[in-house]
């Protein structure tokens, strides 16, 4: 087990160094410099090269490229370009919103999804399955803006519950935290809703045929325990699937959200840091967001070993 | 204890609209008396499994409901019983226990919670006397190592073991009915003698009543005290299991009691045809374990070396796991061998790539065991059978006329081919598999557990049918079997296997009646029925 976890770490670096080596040329070879911006409008040529200079964009494409990577190597993910911050610095600002956000809307769309689709399952072919499929229908086709701004305009601004816009650090209090991210997370959430109820209803539906469950019943367990101990956990495989594309996809996804929301979040900085050029931040989130990927993946495929002691690595 | 344990009167089933028939079971009765064994026979369709059901609630929701009569369990009606009333009685008045110890046990929970979750229902007992009842129980039904065993998950035991873990559930808190719905049927024969003995025990131990369902009956003359026999869903014969089985009445039960193929062979002539399959030393060795784990190695073949002749059926008889279906896949190279030689006609073809295995493949066919399985549910028969043919450069028109041909041949009308496997019963689609071997014109036919997934007297049908094609085709037929009985009929000469080893063979009249090594004779002793001699009557 832990050598399989040291080898699935271990497969991480070729995927990271792919990954750096397409980043870093698609960032050079793409028009836009980061100079340019950075000297403003009325800035003359010689300027421009001076700055180039300085952040060394003059030398040649695959000496940058070593210098980028050595330093990666001795955990300097280097300083940015706009900000005049490190990196580091940077992100470990930006992270907890983005963190927070991807937490809270997973976790709202497993605890509802879950009960919703196993009811679907259960109940198969009644009207609470066609009611819970014709919400996941919906979920997946109403855009998140109109969610969200529907969410805004009904619980923001007609009833006052939520703030409309904006983000509160945990450091602040969890109840200003959780209050500011509740609107955010739950517009997040629907399609994901939609995604693990669906799952979650055809993978439980599989498993009520089997014989194991007619078993559970011939002892006299009750239907609720049939379905949550006995259902749930051998549907649980490709449930935890889903959910882990689920949070991978969010990671992704906060790049919209957060504008929308005015979340501070690493979504935000990475609009900031394409529309400055700002290559060594754009180079460094694109990297860790690639290791979270990875990360997950790795978290899925030992998650199945607790749902399935069948499985062994 | 006086009234009867269970007494099913008048019991009526209703099947849902657009069945074939009306009542999946109509006026059923029968009585289990306490401490008694009674077996309900019959096929498939019988109703035998729904009128089980039925005594337990467990029938499917919205697809069958009970139309009429009344189920006395110790005199209470379970049929007007609450949902709860009925979920009480589970487990501790009634229990059950079923056909397939494979996938009756929750997979992801250990061997000893699901015995414990009987007690966790049912009792308010404290964890620590759960867990000494647990494995009390586990002992009782011959466990071994129960403490280690109550962590075990499923996976990790023999199908047998499995089933003890069912039986040790079912009884742990000494209910007064069991019901057994086949619950031998999908083990080995030494297994199924073991787990008989344990259940007759078990029931004389503790005085339960068990309804015992099954469609063998070797096992009927094993272990019932008395007969219910069930076709269509009626009841058709009861009686004492020396009545039924030496003096039965109805035709139904005499024919049925005819298709139980004998244990003693009949005398065969040696074919002489030329050597169409020969195996040289064959072995196959399943690795397992990478870089870091341990290397696991299983030679599920070990030197096998086995011969057939054109028109000659060679037997490989042996229970799970002893490597018999492992040569069979060798031999039609589904799966590759380790070493060794398969020499088919004058070609070694063992280590032949893709490519040079094209022809051999038109040269041997296989019908598998589950008719229901080995169909693609999506194509239609004909498009199955047509296809093999089609790859091998037939036009379509005269793949169809074959296809109309063969249908003839196996005892099908030629319009069905247009129809989709589940528009037929087992038994017909065994017999759509077989015209698909068929239509490649082999030379050497594999019929992997052909017959094991069918009823009796369709299994006498089909296995009529197999000893037909071969000698019209003059085939070579290699028939993998873990029936003794069904080996007796057909086959020229058997192989026994054992753990991947042939360990005897000879003319299947000579091993039948004197088996030389030990395992064979364990196989023969095994066997349901064997000292029982069935009445055979006209």
């Amino acid at each position: 087990m832990i050598s399989y976890i040291l080898r699935r770490l271990a497969a991480t670096v070729p995927v990271l160094f792919t990954v750096a080596v397409m980043v870093f040329l698609m960032l050079r070879l793409t028009p836009g410099d980061p100079a340019a911006i950075i000297a403003g409008d009325n800035a003359t040529t010689q300027q421009i090269l001076d700055i180039r200079t300085k952040l060394g964009l003059e030398e040649p494409i695959l000496q940058q490229f070593f210098i980028w990577l050595g330093s990666i190597l001795r955990g300097d993910l280097g300083e940015s370009f706009f900000f005049r911050k490190t990196v580091f610095e940077l992100i470990s600002e930006r992270i907890e919103p983005t963190l927070s956000l991807a937490f809270l809307t997973i976790v709202l769309a497993v605890v509802i999804a879950i009960p919703l689709g196993v009811l679907a399952a259960y109940r198969q072919g009644t009207w609470i399955d066609r009611v819970v499929m014709g919400f996941s229908v919906i979920g997946f086709s109403v855009p998140v803006f109109v969610i969200g701004y529907l969410l805004i305009y009904i619980f923001a601004i007609k009833l006052g519950w939520f703030p409309v816009q904006g983000y509160q650090r945990i450091s602040g209090g969890v109840f200003p935290w959780f209050r500011s991210l509740v609107l955010p997370a739950f517009t997040l959430s629907v399609i994901y809703i939609a995604l693990i109820a669906r799952m979650t209803r055809t993978s439980v539906l599989e498993v009520l045929s089997e014989d194991y469950i007619r078993t559970a019943r011939a002892k006299g367990q009750t239907e609720v325990k049939v379905l949550f101990q006995h259902a749930l956990k051998n549907a649980a495989v490709p449930i935890v699937t889903v959910v882990g594309i689920g949070v991978a996809l969010l990671i992704g996804g906060v790049v919209v959200t957060e504008s929308v929301y005015s979340i501070p979040g690493l979504g935000r900085l990475t609009v900031d840091a394409v529309l400055a050029r700002d290559f060594p931040v754009i180079q460094a989130i694109i990297l860790a967001f690639s290791f979270v990927y990875v990360l997950i993946n790795l978290i899925v495929d030992l998650s199945y070993t607790i749902f399935d002691p069948r499985i062994r690595y | 204890m006086t009234g009867p344990i269970l007494e099913i009167r008048n019991l009526t089933v209703q099947l849902p609209k657009g069945a074939d028939r009306k009542f999946a079971v109509e006026n059923v009765s029968l009585t289990v008396n306490p401490g008694e064994i009674v077996c309900v026979v019959g096929e498939s369709g019988s109703g035998k499994s729904v009128s089980s059901h039925a005594v337990m609630g467990l029938l499917p929701k919205g697809q069958l409901t009970v139309a009429g009569g009344e189920i006395l369990l110790e005199g209470e009606n379970v049929l007007k019983a609450s949902a709860n009333r009925l979920r009480d009685l589970r487990g501790t008045r009634m229990s059950m226990i079923f056909q397939e110890p494979m996938t009756a046990l929750n997979p992801v929970v250990t061997c000893g919670e699901q015995i414990d979750e009987v007690l966790r229902i049912h009792t308010d007992l404290p964890a620590t006397e759960r867990k000494e009842k647990v494995i009390a129980v586990m002992e009782s039904v011959r466990l071994p190592d129960p403490i280690k065993m109550y962590d075990a998950y499923p996976h990790q035991l023999s199908g047998g073991q499995r089933q003890r873990i069912m039986i040790a559930q079912a009884l742990v808190l000494d209910p007064a009915l069991l019901i057994a719905d086949e619950p031998t049927t999908a083990l080995d024969v030494t297994t199924q003698a073991q787990i008989l003995k344990l259940v007759a025990e078990m029931q004389e131990r503790r005085g339960t009543g068990v309804l015992f369902i099954t469609h063998d009956f070797g096992v009927v003359a094993e272990i019932a005290h008395r007969v219910v026999v069930m076709q269509k869903g009626h009841v058709v014969e009861t009686g004492t299991a020396t009545e039924v089985l030496t003096n039965p009445q109805h035709p139904y039960t005499k024919m049925l009691i005819n298709a139980v193929p004998t244990l003693t062979p009949p005398q065969r002539e040696d074919r002489t045809g030329e050597v169409a399959l020969e195996t040289v030393k064959l072995c196959k060795v399943y690795g397992g374990g990478g870089f870091f784990q341990k290397k696991r190695e299983v030679r599920a073949a070990a030197d096998v070396e086995i011969r057939v002749r054109r028109g000659e059926t060679l037997g490989i008889v042996g229970e799970s796991g002893s490597g018999k279906s492992t040569v069979a896949r060798c031999i039609a190279r589904l799966i590759e061998p380790t070493s060794g030689g398969i020499v088919v006609g004058n070609m070694d073809i063992a280590k032949l790539p893709e490519r040079q295995l094209r022809p051999h493949r038109k040269h041997c066919q296989i019908v598998f065991q589950d008719p229901y399985r080995s169909l693609n549910p999506r194509r239609s028969v004909g498009a199955s059978i047509i296809e093999g043919p089609m790859n091998f450069g037939m036009s379509e028109a005269d793949a169809v006329a074959k296809a109309r041909d063969l249908m003839k041949l196996v005892g099908l009308s030629p319009d069905a081919l247009d129809r989709y496997p589940h528009q037929f019963s087992g038994g017909q689609r065994q017999r759509i598999c077989i015209a698909r071997a068929l239509a490649m014109e082999p030379e050497i036919l594999i019929a992997d557990e052909a017959v094991s997934a069918l009823d009796v007297s369709v299994q006498a049908q089909v296995l009529d049918l197999l000893d037909d094609v071969r000698k019209k085709f003059d085939l070579a037929v290699l028939f993998i079997t873990h029936d003794l009985r069904v080996a007796a009929q057909i086959c020229d000469r058997i192989a026994v296997m054992q753990n991947g080893v042939v360990v005897e063979h000879g003319r299947t009249a000579e091993v039948f009646a004197n088996p030389q090594h030990a395992y064979t004779r364990s196989l023969f002793e095994a066997a349901p029925g064997r000292n029982f001699q069935f009445a055979r009557v006209a």
